[in-house]
């Protein structure tokens, strides 16, 4: 502890040969451990997107099981299919005032303010190029925070395959339940569309759905003790289904080709 | 040698940052809803605390008292961003539940007390083994809360269902509190009771001493 240590000399020193030995281990770690966190993003996108399709099998990984998933863009507007320049991304494209557009409060029913003017789906074809299946990232508010996931159409483009959330922040034990397994499973079966292809008939009611009942098929079952998180997937679903989300899309798509 | 024994188990139970120090007591609350963010949390503490300790110390006689505390910032925020990027790169899924809490290591106070309190007086090794002692105190009470909000809340340990829940078609009906931060609060609260009723010696004498009755009683 000698007392020279509180000169402005060794003060300087010390503070740059610390924050350039400290910069450098930050800087190391950060570029040395890119490439993984880029490929552990990119996996996390890919088995949501198989999940939602109901696609797995646990001896094949997953870029394996992703090799049958075709990726397209859609432009929402026209509802063709358009080409994006090599790392487009939707989410930023949302924030962008050239690349996305903005919803009034009417049109507005999942709560976003804004969306990408294009955006991507992920098809599986069969073999002479039949679409089997549809995967449409779809968002929303639920009650405390904006809910991301894939929304997974059979081939009909109307009865649903799988509805799943990656990103969440709601109430763990209520609107949380959005992940439970015994939840999602209702989903696959259901119907979106009645006659009207861009007007989606799908919602969450209060309590269970009784298979008797007329139009079972466009009822899913709530969330016990989570109305406004259960609101939110209603809305969600209602406005990606709709004419200003995938529904001028999913219309080409039925008439022979987007 | 019983030294560095004693500078790694006191800080579990006998001065258990959380317990007697009441240290870190936010990152507690957010982190416990399960047994594995627990577990990771308490790794990434233990690894900060111990690796800042031993640096600070390595460089104790050189670092000029008017800005120790930003040295120790300095060291402290290095290493909880190493730690942030491993953990994104080789356990995504659990640092994405963990999310900013990772990074408000940086504000735990049990890094930066020790860091003050026990490395810039006490040589690398010690203060290396004092750091894993505080970081396994702090992780004792945290897998403690952990296990109770996991167990009572979402019915399983480690995801491993132990009391099938309702939800699933089993019988036990899930506390939701306990999934909730609050919970936490009153499950450390408890931990505080046991480790004082067991070491009284940790209770501390009040600020406050009721006066006792003046008044006569009515005869």
């Amino acid at each position: 502890m000698s007392s020279n240590n509180d000169t402005m000399g060794k003060t300087l020193l010390v503070t740059v040969l610390l924050c350039v030995v400290c910069s450098v281990v930050v800087s190391a770690a950060a570029v040395i451990l890119k490439p993984k966190q880029v490929a552990n993003k990119e996996l996390d996108r890919k088995s949501n997107i198989l999940a939602a399709a109901g696609i797995s099998d646990p001896n094949k990984s997953v870029d394996e099981l992703f090799t049958q998933i075709t990726t397209k863009y859609v432009d929402l507007d026209t509802g063709k299919y358009v080409d994006v320049p090599a790392g487009y991304d939707d989410a930023k494209a949302a924030k962008d005032p050239q690349q996305n557009v903005r919803l009034s409060r009417e049109e507005d029913k999942a709560g976003i303010k804004s969306i990408a003017q294009i955006k991507p789906v992920y098809l599986v074809q069969s073999d002479n190029g039949d679409v089997e299946k549809v995967v449409l990232p779809v968002h929303g508010k639920g009650l405390w925070s904006t809910m991301y996931g894939f929304l997974a159409l059979e081939g009909d483009l109307n009865t649903v395959v799988g509805l799943g959330f990656f990103s969440h922040g709601e109430t763990p034990g209520l609107g949380g339940e959005v992940d439970n397994p015994s939840w999602k499973a209702i989903w696959p079966g259901k119907k979106v569309y009645g006659e009207d292809k861009t007007d989606p008939k799908i919602t969450l009611i209060k309590g269970a759905v009784d298979a008797s009942t007329p139009n079972a098929e466009y009822k899913i079952d709530g969330l016990s003790g989570a109305t406004l998180t259960s609101n939110g997937v209603t809305n969600l679903v209602q406005f990606w289904m709709g004419e200003n989300g995938y529904a001028p899309f999913l219309n080409n798509l039925r008439a022979g080709g987007a | 040698m019983s030294k560095t024994k004693d500078v790694l188990v006191t800080p579990i139970f006998k001065n258990n940052p959380i317990a007697l120090q009441i240290l870190g007591v936010c990152s507690a609350l957010a982190v416990t809803s399960n047994m594995a963010t627990a577990m990771v949390m308490t790794l990434a503490v233990i690894a900060v605390t111990a690796f800042s300790n031993f640096f600070v110390s390595l460089i104790r006689n050189h670092i000029p008292g008017n800005i120790r505390i930003i040295v120790q910032m300095t060291i402290i925020a290095s290493l909880v961003i190493v730690v942030d990027q491993i953990l994104k790169a080789f356990a995504y899924e659990i640092s994405k539940q963990l999310s900013v809490f990772v990074g408000l290591i940086i504000t735990n106070c049990i890094v930066m007390g020790r860091a003050e309190a026990f490395a810039m007086k006490n040589p690398p090794l010690p203060s290396f083994m004092d750091g894993i002692g505080n970081g396994l105190g702090y992780g004792a009470v945290l897998l403690f809360v952990g296990f109770f909000r996991e167990l009572f809340g979402a019915g399983s340990l480690f995801g491993i269902e132990i009391l099938p829940l309702v939800n699933n078609g089993g019988w036990y009906q899930g506390n939701g509190l306990m999934l909730l931060p609050p919970s936490a609060f009153f499950l450390i609260g408890i931990f505080i009771w046991i480790i004082r009723t067991w070491k009284p010696e940790q209770v501390e004498k009040p600020d406050f001493e009721m006066a006792p009755n003046t008044k006569k009683e009515a005869a």
